[in-house]
């Protein structure tokens, strides 16, 4: 990907090294499907500010209009994963590690099952991932 | 700032340490379980169901709320129809005299609801007997007497031609409260919305309900039903429900900011007004001549920087970014780390406690998230950095060291809002670097220079891109003060009588006083 504005539908996985921008651990994962199969489809949006800053949001697919400057950073268990455009500019060189925490959700989001609600760990990239990810 | 002097010792221990809410001595009665208060009364949740309240404190459950659903809050919306018309037609006179009625109330009830605020929030009672209360007392009187000033225009457009313009309330208003200052910030939001003729059905935070209830015990029989209503419930529910509502007039929300873009999201759905203020990443700005004397004022900039730990950082404005000038770094910091390491922390309830509990499990461990991620982009851990281990009741309370990270402006720890005792420190060498630093962030809400030179404090003031910049001072709150953010900090201002603007329509009648046809047609 280029170092320019980011946009929607920027690829943010290198498909041939497997460097993703966010990636969820098993945890998150059976969370998702629990939540697809109680609710159907889902979305994330990274949050940022605030109370409830640094959660991931999850909605119900497109119950959150995506805006031409937020970037998609991938799909974990097949939803889609975003952030604001702004905020990944700050936040472009860590990893997002989708996991599950104790108690209930805050802000509009989604559990991620009772009394359990989706949160992000971050991963700084080694400078080879950077290189990787930025194309230089 | 000179209420803990007054307050009763009533409700303490021989330590002088405020009894818990709800046990034997307490000065805070609780009831097993809590309803919704609407229309004046309180009433069950239309699906029985309720949610476990639990005290940061402790860690655990000490009461039940209702666990609402869009049922209730389309309740709590005929409650509040039901009293529109009633309300939008009191005289000013007769609304002033509920808002101050409200404060009374609330002062009389200092101590009470001080101390459940501590044990709802995990906030230090010293704050709350000190500050959030007090604040709230005053936010009512303020807008009392703001209400009274209300008036319209008029204008003469020409000799028989007059253009009246009359402020009209909006009818029935939502309010999305946040969870660091479950009282004080509902009555910024509140007060201006009654003050201005509306009725509002209020949402708390999902793990802040108790004491917003706890103030509905107070003033119940002051406020005509239907006024006020609170429903409580977990924000993906209930919040979403007030928010999309086609039936409330505007929405008025603090919180984060993907939550602050749904809201306008709903609001443009239904082309309704919203105030949204969505936080920060204040930076706090000490100039070398803070230290030109070893006086009282260099004592008030060293506090000044310490205040990131008020209310443990969970503060939408806290000075979480310290810039100081290269030339004073190691001295400046050396008194302030000594400050910091005399933080005392503790059982939030007890009046010598500075630093209390986190929100929550949730907020902890976003916390300990950061400073990790901190330690893996290189800042380097100048104190703290661990959570606070303490015995006894408090074990399993959410306690953080106070800490401090040195880095640079890049770090997330300096980008993103922790909402926890955490400041990210750096240096600057002149004012055009301190100047591009302080800007060099995606917020706006506050700021704060620190300098005993007037002209260089006016110059960083008017160009830091914030809506408050606090000059050599730091977490005041005073009503009558505007409050509001640039950038993606939000939209819109509160505390202020602007705000009854915000919460008002705008109704023209245009009447000619002339008898003569146009002659068109």
């Amino acid at each position: 990907m280029t170092t320019g504005d980011p946009g929607v539908g920027d690829a943010t996985v290198d498909e041939r090294s497997g460097v993703a921008r966010v990636v969820a651990t098993p945890s998150a994962l059976e969370a998702i499907d629990h939540v697809i199969a109680e609710r159907g489809p889902i979305m994330f949006f990274q949050s940022g500010g605030c109370c409830d800053g640094s959660m991931p949001m999850c909605f119900a697919d497109g119950e959150f209009v995506i805006g031409s400057h937020d970037v998609r950073l991938g799909e974990v268990g097949g939803c889609p994963f975003y952030i604001d455009g702004r905020q990944f500019k700050v936040w472009r060189h860590t990893q997002l590690i989708l996991d599950v925490g104790i108690g209930e959700p805050e802000g509009f989001s989604l559990a991620a099952g009772v009394d359990r609600h989706f949160i992000i760990r971050s991963r700084v990239f080694t400078m080879a991932e950077q290189a990787i990810l930025e194309g230089t | 700032m000179a209420v803990i002097d007054e307050v009763t010792s009533a409700g303490t221990t021989s330590e002088g340490v405020y009894v818990a809410p709800g046990q034997p001595g307490s000065v805070v009665d609780v009831k097993p379980r809590y309803e919704n208060f609407i229309g004046g009364h309180w009433v069950a949740p239309a699906k029985g169901q309720y949610m476990h309240n639990i005290s940061p404190v402790t860690g655990h459950a000490f009461t039940e709320v209702a666990r609402s659903t869009p049922e209730d809050v389309e309740l709590a919306l005929d409650a509040a129809h039901a009293a529109e018309d009633a309300w939008g037609e009191s005289s000013l006179a007769e609304r002033a005299a509920v808002l101050n009625a409200i404060a009374d109330a609330i002062e009389a009830n200092l101590t009470m609801l001080a101390v459940a605020e501590s044990w709802e929030n995990g906030k230090p009672v010293r704050e709350t007997l000190a500050a959030d209360i007090p604040l709230a007392v005053d936010h009512f009187r303020y807008f009392a007497g703001a209400t009274r000033s209300l008036e319209g225009r008029s204008s003469e457009i020409d000799k028989d031609t007059v253009a009246y313009h009359f402020h009209e309330p909006l009818g029935v208003v939502g309010q999305i409260i946040p969870f660091n200052f479950p009282l004080l910030m509902a009555a910024w939001k509140i007060a201006p919305a009654l003050a201005a003729g509306n009725c509002t059905v209020v949402k708390p935070a999902s793990p802040t309900p108790w004491s917003i209830l706890k103030l509905a015990e107070v003033i119940q029989d002051i406020v005509p039903p239907g006024v006020i209503n609170i429903v409580t419930g977990p924000g993906g529910e209930i919040g979403k429900a007030l928010a999309s509502s086609p039936r409330i007039a505007k929405i008025g929300f603090t919180g984060e900011t993907t939550t602050g873009r749904l809201i306008m999201q709903y609001a443009a759905e239904n082309l309704i007004p919203s105030t949204v203020e969505l936080g920060g990443k204040s930076p706090n700005i000490f100039f070398a001549d803070v230290m030109d004397e070893d006086d009282e004022f260099l004592d008030k900039a060293i506090e000044g920087l310490v205040l990131y730990a008020f209310n443990k950082g969970e503060v939408c404005t806290c000075p979480s970014r310290a810039l100081i000038q290269e030339s004073i770094y190691d001295r400046f910091m050396e008194r302030c780390l000594d400050r910091i390491g005399r933080i005392t922390q503790g059982n939030p309830l007890d009046p010598t406690t500075m630093l209390g509990a986190q929100n929550s499990a949730q907020q902890l461990e976003k916390i300990a998230g950061y400073v990790d991620i901190g330690r893996q982009e290189g800042a380097e851990v100048l104190i703290g950095g661990e959570r606070t281990g303490l015995d006894g009741d408090l074990s399993d309370g959410y306690y953080y060291e106070p800490t401090v990270l040195k880095g640079h402006n890049d770090m997330r720890v300096f980008q993103e809002e922790i909402f926890g005792p955490v400041l990210a420190v750096t240096t600057f060498t002149d004012e055009a670097d301190a100047l591009k630093i302080a800007n060099d962030t995606l917020y706006g809400l506050g700021a704060g220079v620190w300098t005993r030179n007037g002209n260089l404090a006016y110059r960083m003031g008017r160009a830091i891109k914030a809506g408050r910049v606090w000059t050599n001072c730091y977490h005041l709150y005073p009503a009558g003060a505007a409050f509001g953010g640039y950038k993606i900090s939000g939209v819109g201002r509160e505390n202020h009588q602007m705000m009854l603007e915000h919460y008002s329509q705008t109704k023209n009648l245009l009447v000619s006083y002339s008898t003569k046809p146009l002659g068109f047609f």
